[in-house]
């Protein structure tokens, strides 16, 4: 057992460093307009080096930390209700972190250059797409090698909407997820009783026909000249341009009497994507909870068996694949305001690709994992940027050797449930 | 209460029945014996619509389900135990008893949940423990437990004895008497006979896709025939 810790304990302080060091201690900076990486100050460093030590400590040692924690824990509580207060306290310390890791992440960027808020809100994007197709792939066992399909109908929603309609950012958001949902159903419906390998083809040509479309429809989409000019979102009628675009509205500094700064935008942006992100997996953690959570993962795991049980295959599976859409539509709207300019480019297979990547990087059907995934999926390639050509490679890479010790991802999917007497 | 008449199943061109009839009445246990391959596991999955039948009608509670899917006939008050019990291995004793009430009531699931735990206090035991980790006799259990929260006034068990210890097969045995006295008809199919026709009203054997023999439960196990094929002398 101590060399299983160790072993494990070795891989958390890895990840801990692939994780801590390239947020904390790397800096973009703009200078003029080339933007360049900067070391942080030793202080940060060596901070993010200590916490991999404090984190490799504790996962060495943490049968003993926790069993004398538990041991106090139910030397205060009476003895008989043992186990699920053990189970509560446990929920409720995933929950107190949970929350302690969102608030953080609220705050965090009024310390941080502009350039890292800005990925950031990148990481929140594939945040929500991987949560999304975490519930097609993860639980209902549904591989869609297209599921960046509905990522571009929510995005070109909300182009196409704010470019002919001029509707907000804020009425296009439900709209993009709920065409994306409606694609879902749609192509759903028919392929959906097909299996495995054959599902992964037909979602495959489906991500390629609707950027095929997009890059060919030139009048209403443009082509492959894309659509510019996506307007921001507003925080209650304010803009965060310096000049206001819009009639009616006002301006986010004037209004609050402050210096006009490209900043709020960015961060204000940050915050939506953070803001959707939590809701995201809040909605998703809660479908999981549902009957219908149940019936994806029964589905996935015997199919027969379900059937037997009354459900419809069909049925249990749309709806899985429609709640996926419904995301993907959401940060679709996101990236659209966020880049201010799409095009087809944006939304090719390796978009896909890289989703799936992190899905099963981060342990199908867990949360966290995933969370973990799209930061390290994301961040990593814009670090090697001088290695731009082997960014594929060294992707590839790190997928093989990941599936060959790791298969079960980052933080495999724990269910909650309590083991009774090991001794039987 | 359940009716074929007539049935032929194919799976692709290969026939697996050759006009099978089959009755099975109100509170009654009815048990299908028959050799490996002979068409059991086929009949009772016609019953439930996977494959359909491809000719002759299956009758339950006077109305035709012969084309009707799969999803809609298991949702009639007619639950089945599969083949290898079939649980939701990944999922926990609660969670899975709770796929098996899928479309009622909270208030039901709780009613038969606790009904459940009263036949099985095994089960109830090991309530929260994954179902995958437990032992065989106890993931059938699961089996039946979870095809009894739909409340069903129907129960079709496909070969609930396999590869369990006698004394786990005398217990399910018990258990399946037990359904009868509450009101539920059973449907039973074994490789089993013994124990299969001893428990049974009335009993069918069936071998390659037909029916051979049709008799009671005690006709049959003193039947020399049966005694030969399936008693072992
Ligand atoms: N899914 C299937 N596809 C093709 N043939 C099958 C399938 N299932 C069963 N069979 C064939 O149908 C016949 C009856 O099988 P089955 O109903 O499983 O028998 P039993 O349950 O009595 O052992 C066998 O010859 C078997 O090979
Ligand atoms: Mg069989």
């Amino acid at each position: 057992m101590p060399a299983q810790n160790f072993k494990h304990a070795l891989f958390c302080a890895v990840i801990t460093l692939i994780i801590a060091y390239p947020i904390l201690g790397l800096n973009l900076e703009a200078q003029g307009i080339n933007v360049t990486l900067t070391g942080a100050d030793t202080f940060t460093i060596v901070s993010v080096f200590l916490a991999a030590v404090v984190v490799f400590l504790f996962q060495l040692f943490r049968d003993n930390i926790m069993g004398s924690l538990q041991g106090a824990l139910s030397g205060l509580s009476s003895g008989s209700q043992k186990e699920p207060m053990a189970e509560n306290k446990r929920a409720k310390i995933e929950s107190w972190v949970l929350t302690g890791i969102v608030v953080l992440a609220l705050f965090w960027p009024f310390f941080v250059s502009r350039g890292a808020v800005d990925l950031a809100t990148l990481v929140l994007i594939y945040v929500m797409l991987a949560l999304g197709l975490n519930v097609v792939v993860g639980l209902a066992g549904l591989l869609d090698l297209g599921y960046v399909a509905f990522y571009a109908v929510g995005a070109y929603t909300f182009a196409l909407l704010s470019q002919y309609t001029g509707i907000s950012f804020w009425v296009s958001l439900p709209l993009g997820a709920l065409l994306a949902a409606l694609f879902g159903l749609v192509l759903g419906f028919p392929v959906l009783r097909l299996r495995g390998d054959y599902l992964a083809i037909v979602t495959l040509g489906f991500g390629e026909i609707i950027r095929i479309l997009l890059n060919n429809w030139t009048s209403l989409t443009g082509g492959p000249n894309g659509i510019g000019g996506i307007p921001d979102p507003t925080l209650f009628g304010m803009e965060f341009g310096r000049r206001v675009k819009e009639e009616g509205n006002t301006s986010f500094h004037e209004t609050f009497g402050i210096a006009y700064s490209g900043e709020h935008k960015v961060i204000f942006l940050y915050l939506i994507a953070l803001v959707l992100a939590v809701f995201t997996a809040l909605v998703i953690r809660r479908f999981m909870r549902m009957p219908v959570g149940r019936a994806w993962e029964a589905l996935r795991e015997d199919e027969i068996a379900a059937r037997s049980l009354g459900l419809s295959r069909t049925a249990v599976k749309l709806s899985a694949f429609t709640i996926g859409a419904f995301f993907a539509g959401f940060a679709g709207t996101v990236f659209a305001s966020k880049q201010g300019f799409i095009s087809p480019e944006s939304f090719v297979f390796l978009e896909s690709a890289i989703i799936l990547a992190i899905v099963v990087l981060g342990g199908m059907g867990s949360q966290i994992g995933v969370v973990l995934a799209a930061i390290a999926v994301t961040i990593l390639p814009e670090l090697a940027r001088e290695f731009s050509e082997y960014r594929m490679l060294v992707f590839g890479a790190a997928m093989v050797l990941m599936m060959v010790w790791r298969p079960q991802g980052l933080m495999p999917m724990r269910r909650i449930h309590i083991e009774l007497n090991k001794q039987d | 209460m359940l009716v074929l008449e007539n049935v032929h199943t194919h799976y692709g061109k290969i026939e697996a029945l050759h006009g099978v009839s089959v009755e099975v009445n109100k509170g009654e246990i009815v048990s299908l014996i028959g050799a490996n391959g002979a068409g059991k596991t086929t009949l009772l999955m016609t019953v439930c619509g996977t494959p359909q039948a491809t000719s002759g009608r299956v009758i339950l509670e006077g109305r035709d389900i012969t084309h009707e899917p799969t999803s809609q006939i298991m949702r009639s008050g007619i639950a089945i135990v599969p083949e290898g019990r079939r649980i939701f291995s990944g999922l926990t004793v609660e969670e899975n008893l709770h796929m098996g009430g899928f479309f009622n009531t909270k208030a039901e699931i709780r009613k038969s949940q606790d009904h459940v735990y009263e036949l099985f206090p095994r089960l109830k035991e090991r309530e929260s423990q994954r179902a995958g980790t437990m032992s065989g006799g106890e993931q059938q259990m699961l089996a039946i437990g979870r095809a009894l929260m739909s409340k069903p006034r129907m129960i079709i068990l496909d070969e609930p004895s396999l590869g369990l210890a006698p004394i786990v097969i005398k217990q399910i045995f018990e258990i399946i008497g037990h359904l009868r006295d509450e009101g539920i008809t059973v449907f039973l199919v074994e490789q089993n006979a013994h124990q299969a026709l001893n428990l049974a009203d009335r009993g069918y054997v069936l071998e390659t896709g037909k029916i051979r023999l049709h008799d009671t439960g005690k006709n049959l196990l003193a039947n020399p025939e049966v005694q030969n094929a399936y008693l072992g002398g």
